[in-house]
């Protein structure tokens, strides 16, 4: 690390002495669980670099566009429609909610039982140690879960926040709330950058965010194959830096990534054997560096040829059209897209039983683990409908609930060693 | 050829010996150190091979030229040699309760484990004895002996400690409370089983199998009667061996 970003994180406001700490940890965990993998695709270089410098470049480049009178809009989730940020100029990033670091601080305020991934968000603004959110000049958040929603309403006696009321059911006046949230959306964005969301505007940027999805799906579908070309881990992390890195930049990556791994397809290498348990995994969503399920299912012997889940496939599954017209006609488009994201916060949310029981067939699938942050209600609840889905179809699930400390290591292990016995026979 | 089995649990370490047909087991207390205690439990034994299981098996198993098995898999094929006829297996050790589902084969269904915490599992009990002041192997008699029902609401342990203080205080027999806690206990392991749909017959293994208490209410709750074998703590070492000498892993 340079001593200009020491000068930056202090103008800043960041707790230098706690974010030494925090980036002080990542290293060895990242060294454990990424660069000890082996035959890795040289195209993972650049995530790598990525990881390595995570408070460094991107902060600078947000920083810089921040200096220049563009603004920096920061979220927690895939409802929020990034095409209109873009639209504005404005620079939208996906905040890291996936360590137990910040969890103890989040702690001095929120109640213990909530799930890992609230505090950890909460943490990261209460200790002042992630520049992202000490950048951005507003969170925006939403009601998909009850903790969160509540949450932040704590979290804007820190920072500016605006609320998007992501609806619970999938009904016409649900869709038309949703329509509404959306427009208000764009006034929010508008108020905040000075600068009129267009038609062009609009559609210029649902192209760009498009062209992600789509170089995201293609990485996806190259897991499809068998042997698997690339790890688990390694796609998982590309969905996770896909939400805050530069989305033209991304596109480029990914892309050149996709060209590497399908010549391996071609080649017919894999970085497993192509025996090695095939597992999909389902449920909470796995903010970085939150790796912990994919490099205990890896380092056991199977291998995670996908996610359905908000860092996967809920991410990019769908485009919004691009069918251009005016402002109201694309943001009615956007609203709609977004709507066919299948959470565990809608009732009902059959579809993504359908989703998960598609997945696993085509990504052969020998076993679903479906993944579950400790009092993460909603998720846990679908669960027995996710296992009566599957037993009709008699792929064999695994329940796993975790959060992000390490104490159960040995229990998990238990689980999931058992499950790939189970699943080689 | 002889064979060896280990079980490196939370609690205790079980070391299956397996020579000409028969059985030979050792049970000690898990410690601080279970990697040294099972080097020196294996430092005066010759054997051909080794499979080790229980959580400390990835821990072990490198030090001590094993192969591993999980603790699932282990149960399984103890529990079908003792009961050929054994479809459900329950085992509830020192910080894990488990539920496996046979199929006719023994093969390993499906299985179900506890939540994160310890709720349902021997930890609970342990904890709760040193609570009541009684020795662990004589919760379970204390509980059969109550003559009053209480009832205790919470089963996870930090929680139901807390109650069980409370009771304390206001005078309620040991025996009740202890009772009320194996009521907890049981009920929790029963809605496991029910889950995973139970086929008879239903072995109850582990650690906890020990109490008399527990096994009562079992089969009680369950309406079935579960068979518990004469050294419940031994199973999952006893299958370690069986698949050291059959030469599955």
């Amino acid at each position: 690390m340079t001593t200009d970003y020491r000068q930056m994180w202090a103008d800043l406001g960041i707790d230098l002495e706690r974010h030494d700490a925090l980036l002080g940890a990542l290293p060895p965990i990242y060294q454990k669980a990424y660069l000890s993998q082996r035959n890795r695709p040289i195209g993972m270089q650049f995530f790598d670099f990525v990881v390595g410098d995570i408070h460094g470049i991107r902060v600078q480049e947000l920083r810089q566009h921040a200096m220049n009178g563009g603004k920096v809009v920061a979220t927690y989730c895939v409802f929020v429609p990034e095409e209109i940020v873009l639209a504005a100029d404005a620079i939208p990033v996906g905040l890291c909610a996936g360590t137990q670091f910040s969890v103890p601080i989040a702690e001095e305020i929120l109640p213990r039982n909530t799930c890992a991934l609230i505090k950890s968000s909460f943490g990261f603004k209460l200790g002042r140690i992630c520049p992202y959110v000490q950048t951005s000049h507003l969170i925006v958040g939403e009601t998909t879960c009850d903790g969160k929603k509540k949450m932040f309403e704590i979290l804007a006696e820190y920072h500016p926040v605006h609320i998007m009321e992501v609806p619970n059911k999938k009904s016409q006046s649900s869709r038309d709330l949703w329509r509404g949230e959306v427009a208000a959306f764009k006034e929010v964005i508008e108020k905040l950058t000075g600068n009129e969301v267009t038609g062009e505007g609009l559609a210029r940027a649902t192209k760009l965010v498009n062209e992600r999805r789509r170089a995201l799906q293609r990485l996806y579908n190259t897991r499809q194959a068998r042997p698997v070309p690339i790890s688990g881990k390694d796609a998982l992390l590309v969905t996770q830096v896909s939400f805050y890195d530069d989305v033209a930049r991304c596109v480029q990556q990914v892309n050149a990534l996709c060209d590497e791994v399908e010549g391996r397809i071609a080649a017919g290498e894999g970085v497993f054997p192509a025996d090695a348990p095939r597992i999909l995994i389902s449920g909470s969503p796995m903010a970085i560096p939150n790796w912990k399920l994919h490099h205990l299912l890896e380092t056991a012997g199977a291998v995670v040829v996908c996610e359905e889940s908000c860092t996967g496939t809920r991410a990019f599954s769908d485009l919004v059209a691009e069918n251009g017209g005016t402002v109201q006609e694309q943001l009615r488009a956007i609203a709609d897209r977004y709507m066919q994201i299948h959470c565990a916060c809608f009732t009902p949310n059959d579809e993504r039983l359908d989703d998960i029981v598609r997945l696993a067939r085509e990504y052969q699938a020998d076993g679903v683990v479906h993944y579950n942050l400790q009092f993460c209600h909603t998720y846990a609840n679908e669960a027995v409908k996710v296992e009566r889905a599957l037993a009709e179809e008699g792929i064999p699930l695994l329940r796993i609930e975790t959060d992000y400390s390490d104490e159960d290591a040995g229990q998990l292990r238990a689980r999931v060693d058992a499950f790939l016995e189970m699943i080689r026979g | 050829m002889i064979c060896a089995g280990l079980d490196v649990g939370s609690r205790t370490i079980v070391l299956a010996i397996l020579d000409g047909g028969v059985v030979d087991s050792v049970i000690l207390e898990a410690g601080l150190n279970p990697l040294r205690r099972c080097q020196e439990l294996l430092a005066d034994k010759s054997y051909r091979r080794l499979v080790v299981t229980g959580y400390g098996r990835h821990l072990v198993a490198p030090a001590v030229d094993g192969e591993v098995v999980s603790e699932i898999g282990a149960y399984a094929v103890g529990a079908r040699h003792l009961y050929p006829d054994c479809r459900t297996v329950i085992d509830v050790g020192g910080q894990d309760s488990k539920v496996t589902l046979l199929s006719d084969g023994g093969e390993v269904h499906k299985f179900e484990m506890n939540d994160r915490c310890a709720a349902g599992t021997g930890k609970f009990l342990e904890v709760m004895s040193n609570t009541l002041e009684v020795d662990i192997g004589e919760l379970g008699d204390l509980a059969l002996s109550a003559s009053k029902v209480v009832q205790i609401n919470s089963l996870c342990t930090v929680f139901a400690e807390s109650e069980v203080v409370s009771l304390i205080s206001r005078g309620e027999e040991s025996s009740a409370i202890a009772l009320a806690l194996h009521e907890g206990i049981a009920t929790r392991i029963v809605g496991m089983v029910r889950r995973i749909g139970p086929k008879e017959r239903v072995v109850f293994a582990g650690g906890a199998a020990l109490n008399s208490c527990l096994r009562q209410l079992l089969s009680e709750k369950l309406g079935i009667e579960v068979t518990v074998p004469r050294d419940p703590q031994i199973v999952g070492a006893l299958g370690a061996v069986l698949l050291a000498e059959h030469g599955e892993t």
